[in-house]
């Protein structure tokens, strides 16, 4: 009885020490590892069904798993898709049950107290999309307008800063998820949407009629997007950086954009349509890991 | 094990300084503020959608007893509509759909749009406790009281509906106590209420578990009132001999 508990305790501290720091060395002994991804971020980390999880960074994270196994010298490493939302992500990565996440998540300086980012693989900008014929080419005019976003998003906190810096009040209406949002812009309930340039493209892509809509004005907000970790591992935190460093160099990052951005993709074979930005170039020109507090101070 | 932050909701939502009162001025809004704010939105939401669906819930429920069959048939269509459909898809029908088919609702306020989504779904709910109430009386109440010379509306507004509604209480305090609940669909409307407050504020704020207890506890608060006063006027309304009614 004592024996089985004591092993018991001493397999509980193994595993406890094994998952609070280490990364590679959990890796090596399992031969497998799990991957944070999204249902739903637009082209940076969606599922097709069946639990197949695809896109831009779904891609790097697979290149980055498949250097990280050849620099451990495993035969063989299993990858586990775990699905994490907004809300979870952050405990999922800092309890040890998600290793790498690959979805879109903001490096910010609060997020860095509790996980570590990778280099910046994209650099969104939080821009404005309204119909084509509304004659609205910036946020000045948006004034007394409805202005549409989604709940839980960072959009909502950079409209609020917007609004109280420019003193242009407009009426903020949320939707659900970014599809309710976009439906607020389609049926007239909202003369603007305000979100990530991407998450806007990839909507108005799938849209009926793509053409009806475009986006405009200035640039709102400036957020690098990266790939998060567990904090205080700085051997896979290398691993991992090293990994997307080299495909900055090669070209390799800029042909994964490509194939994702401009070109069709699956499942619909629609395409979002969106070439790298100056700032994400920059950010592929000189790797950092800054946070979005470092952007804004520009 | 978790390192709380409670100092969270003194945090100015524009820049995230942290307010030494906690309660922002002269244009700040701390995060205190704005969740106080939600609650009254919740509460505001929830209230007027119970008015909407007593009244209603009440006055289907009696058509479905009285001996008129188009009638019954009224009652019986409203409940099984707005019960057979989920209160989510309900709410989005009203903010969508309709205005689409009927112009004119454009211009009516979501949380209008909301309150009768909420109030006509529940009320659907009551309709079905208030007939099983009625129809819970000995027939020979309501013979009684034909017999006493009334007409059916002085029936059942002198001898039915005062022991009905006592029986039911029970169902509609728990009916009372969903709505506060339910009215959390409220956010998919651009409703700024309880729970599209802590799926904002935790992201901007990333301190979700301090954020997701605070609103927890305030639906608490808000549905364990209507429990307690239901349970008070449930107490001083009881016939002795009747059901809860034996002291």
């Amino acid at each position: 009885m004592n024996k089985t508990f004591a092993l018991a305790l001493a397999l509980a501290a193994a595993t406890g020490a094994a998952h609070a720091e280490d990364t590679l060395k959990k890796i090596k002994d399992s031969g497998s590892v799990t991957m944070g991804v999204r249902e739903s971020s637009g082209a940076l980390s969606y599922t097709l069904g069946d639990g197949k999880y695809v896109g831009y960074h779904v891609e790097i994270c697979q290149h980055v798993l498949a250097d990280v196994q050849k620099q451990l010298g495993l035969a063989k490493l299993e990858i586990k898709y775990q699905p994490v939302t907004s809300q979870n992500r952050i405990p999922l990565v800092q309890n040890g049950t998600v290793d790498i996440e690959c979805g879109s998540t903001t490096n910010n300086l609060t997020r860095q107290k509790d996980v570590a980012f990778a280099v910046t693989t994209f650099v969104e900008e939080v821009r404005i999309a309204v119909k084509a014929n509304s004659g609205i080419t910036s946020i000045g005019q948006l004034n007394g307008k409805n202005v549409a976003t989604t709940t839980g998003t960072t959009s909502v906190q950079t409209l609020r800063k917007h609004e109280r810096a420019t003193g242009v009040d407009f009426k903020e209406v949320f939707g659900k998820d970014h599809a309710d949002s976009f439906l607020l812009l389609e049926s007239g309930r909202a003369d603007a949407f305000v979100m990530d340039g991407a998450i806007l493209a990839g909507n108005i892509a799938k849209s009926k009629s793509p053409a009806d809509y475009k986006l405009v004005g200035e640039v709102l907000s400036v957020e690098p997007i990266a790939i998060m970790m567990r904090k205080d591992d700085p051997a896979f935190k290398k691993a991992v950086d090293d990994s997307i460093k080299a495909m900055m160099k090669s070209g390799e990052i800029a042909k994964t954009w490509h194939k994702w951005f401009e070109q069709p993709i699956p499942p619909a074979n629609t395409k979002v349509g969106m070439p790298p930005n100056d700032n994400t170039k920059a950010a592929w020109a000189n790797p950092n890991d800054k946070p979005m507090e470092d952007y804004a101070k520009k | 094990m978790a390192n709380w932050d409670w100092q969270v909701f003194c945090k100015n939502t524009i820049d995230g300084e942290v307010i030494p009162r906690c309660l922002g001025s002269g244009g700040d809004i701390t995060y205190l503020d704005w969740m106080l704010s939600a609650w009254g939105w919740t509460l505001s939401v929830a209230l007027l959608a119970l008015v909407v669906a007593l009244l209603l819930g009440s006055l289907m429920g009696i058509l479905r007893t009285v001996p008129h069959k188009g009638l019954v048939f009224l009652g019986n269509a409203w409940t099984e509509l707005f019960r057979n459909i989920p209160l989510l898809v309900q709410v989005f029908l009203w903010y969508h759909v309709l205005p689409a088919l009927v112009p004119v609702l454009k211009g009516v306020p979501s949380f209008v749009l909301v309150v009768f989504a909420l109030g006509f779904f529940t009320s659907a709910r009551i309709a079905e406790q208030v007939k099983a109430g009625i129809q819970s009386l000995p027939k020979g109440q309501r013979y009684a009281g034909l017999a006493m010379g009334f007409t059916l509306p002085q029936t059942y507004r002198y001898v039915i509906l005062p022991m009905a509604f006592r029986i039911v209480i029970p169902p509609l305090t728990s009916e009372s106590m969903n709505i506060i609940k339910n009215s959390s669909v409220a956010f998919a409307v651009s409703i700024a209420e309880l729970t599209m407050f802590a799926m904002q504020a935790q992201e901007e704020t990333s301190r979700g578990i301090e954020i997701y207890l605070a609103v927890s506890g305030l639906y608490f608060i808000s549905a364990f009132s209507i429990n307690r006063i239901a349970l008070f006027i449930e107490q001083r309304v009881q016939v002795p001999g009747m059901i809860g009614g034996s002291k």
